[in-house]
């Protein structure tokens, strides 16, 4: 078995005034931080619909990172509010089926922030890495489910010729 | 189908409740036309036929399958493929077929977990010699046999390719009849689609609606709302801002909230995504230890509540098999994952 270091797949959501703006500045400043990473730029945090997260974790990604502008200072006034409010409902709802908050994170970054979001986004990369991978559709698998298909259609071929 | 030959209906059940067949019967005297227009040829429900009767018939040989329930063994996987083999069009009829409705909440565990509950745990249980359905058995010298049963519930879409879905919990049957009217009229939505509404419940709900701002989720046992006000204003969870209308708002009318039995309004993807953020975005606090207060103390079972009705069409579908929680307290190889 080799054994090498597991790299999360982290996808991020970032609002486009403050995070996203921080993670630029991050950049440009040359703040190393893990290539864990994947972001997506949105308009707002408040554009963040649960089904988003739900669809990376259901196709591979390890774990979401939400960054948006601190409570109070967002570009659309108070969308983030929502956003805080819907993340609360999303962490409880995974929690039932099974998926650790620290996988989903919501973290606030202005955009004069970038050393406080490189932080934040090693502390997530490192506690999935902790947590492992989430490789999601393994819980989908049913093996040999094929097998039992053609058990079925053998035996009604057999109870078939029974009954001529 | 020769000239003057009824087209071939066949209505089959898998893992539901027989709701659906009732909501066929609903159709009152519509019944006969439904029998004068199709030559009924598999319905198990209501005439003696049997899955041989099916295998003898050609490929396509059945116009239209009416196919309600879930699958949740492999006989129900074996007969939604042979339905499909020799059916022109298959319709997933019902919430079960479409979305996994009731029977997919077995999602939340796993065949382990319902065998024990079912077969040893259960206070009216009594079964000593603790037996477990088994695939295979000999018994007197036969060899008699039972379907393996999944891990997962899928829905019929997720088995098989479907040409329509037709909603509900069961289906209303004037909805059928519209249905069936526009399969015997070849006036059908283009492919793959949903028939039925593309609105939600609220828009035909007759309540009046205003700002919303809750500070707290009730249950309805815990409030006597009153008759004229949106529910979720009133604190009530209430589906309709996700859920496909086609019901009228029926339930809305008599002081009950909507559970979303209709499934996923067109372009929902995920009904519970939806209906959180609709239902998060009333909550009248900032703070969040307070929001996730009134979400603990009003939501018990989000799950629950969220999926009732499409846990198996959801993204995630069921819940972990081993569940981070459980995961983190096996033994980790150093601090570090360990990838094969």
């Amino acid at each position: 078995m080799e054994r090498e270091r597991f790299e999360p797949k982290i996808i991020g959501f970032f609002c486009n005034w403050c995070s996203y703006r921080a993670a630029d500045g991050a950049g440009t400043a040359r703040i190393k931080h893990s290539p864990n990473v994947r972001v997506v730029r949105l308009m707002c945090s408040g554009r963040v619909d649960p089904t988003f997260v739900l669809k990376a974790l259901s196709l591979g990604a390890d774990g979401v990172l939400i960054a948006g502008c601190h409570p109070g200072e967002c570009h659309y006034i108070e969308q983030n509010y929502k956003t805080v409010r819907r993340y609360e409902m999303l962490k409880q709802t995974l929690r039932q089926f099974g998926i650790s908050e620290r996988r989903v994170r919501l973290v606030w970054a202005s955009a004069a922030e970038a050393t406080q979001l490189a932080a934040a986004i090693d502390e997530i990369v490192e506690d999935v890495r902790t947590l492992g991978p989430l490789n999601w559709q393994s819980n989908l698998a049913e093996p040999n489910h094929l097998d039992e298909v053609e058990r079925i259609l053998h035996e009604h071929a057999e109870a078939m010729e029974v009954a001529r | 189908m020769s000239e003057g030959e009824k087209p071939k209906l066949a209505i089959y059940w898998a893992a539901s409740c027989g709701g659906c067949e009732i909501s066929i019967l609903a159709l009152n005297e519509k019944i006969l036309d439904v029998a004068g227009a199709f030559d009924i040829v598999f319905c198990p429900c209501i005439m003696d036929t049997k899955a041989r009767d099916i295998e003898r018939m050609e490929d396509n040989a059945i116009d239209v399958c009416l196919f309600n329930g879930a699958i949740r063994t492999g006989e129900q996987e074996y007969m939604a493929r042979l339905l499909r083999q020799k059916s022109k069009t298959l319709v997933a009829f019902g919430s079960c077929a479409q979305e996994g409705c009731i029977p997919g909440l077995a999602n939340l565990t796993n065949r382990e977990e319902i065998f024990r509950t079912c077969y040893l745990e259960n206070a009216s249980t009594d079964n000593p010699k603790r037996t477990l359905p088994q695939t295979e058995a000999a018994v007197n010298g036969f060899h008699l046999s039972l379907p393996v049963f999944y891990d997962t519930v899928q829905t019929l879409g997720q088995t098989v390719k479907v040409d329509y879905s037709l909603p509900g919990c069961p289906p209303e049957a004037p909805r059928i009849w519209d249905a069936l009217v526009a399969i015997m009229g070849g006036k059908l939505p283009p492919p793959s689609s949903v028939i039925g509404a593309e609105t939600t419940v609220c828009d035909e709900c007759p309540r009046k609606r205003g700002e919303k701002k809750i500070k707290e989720f009730k249950r309805v046992w815990e409030v006597i709302p009153d008759d004229e006000t949106c529910l979720l204003e009133q604190g009530i969870v209430c589906c309709g801002p996700a859920t496909r209308t086609g019901c009228g708002a029926r339930c809305l009318q008599v002081n009950s909230p909507c559970i979303g039995c209709y499934g996923p309004n067109e372009g929902v993807e995920d009904f519970g995504a939806r209906l959180m953020t609709a239902l998060a975005s009333v909550i009248d606090e900032t703070e969040p230890e307070k929001i996730e207060q009134v979400i603990r103390d009003g939501i018990p079972d989000p799950v629950g509540t969220f999926y009732r009705f499409c846990l198996p069409h959801s993204l995630l579908r069921r819940t972990a098999r081993v569940p981070d929680e459980a995961r983190h307290e096996l033994p980790r190889p150093g601090a570090t994952g360990v990838k094969e």
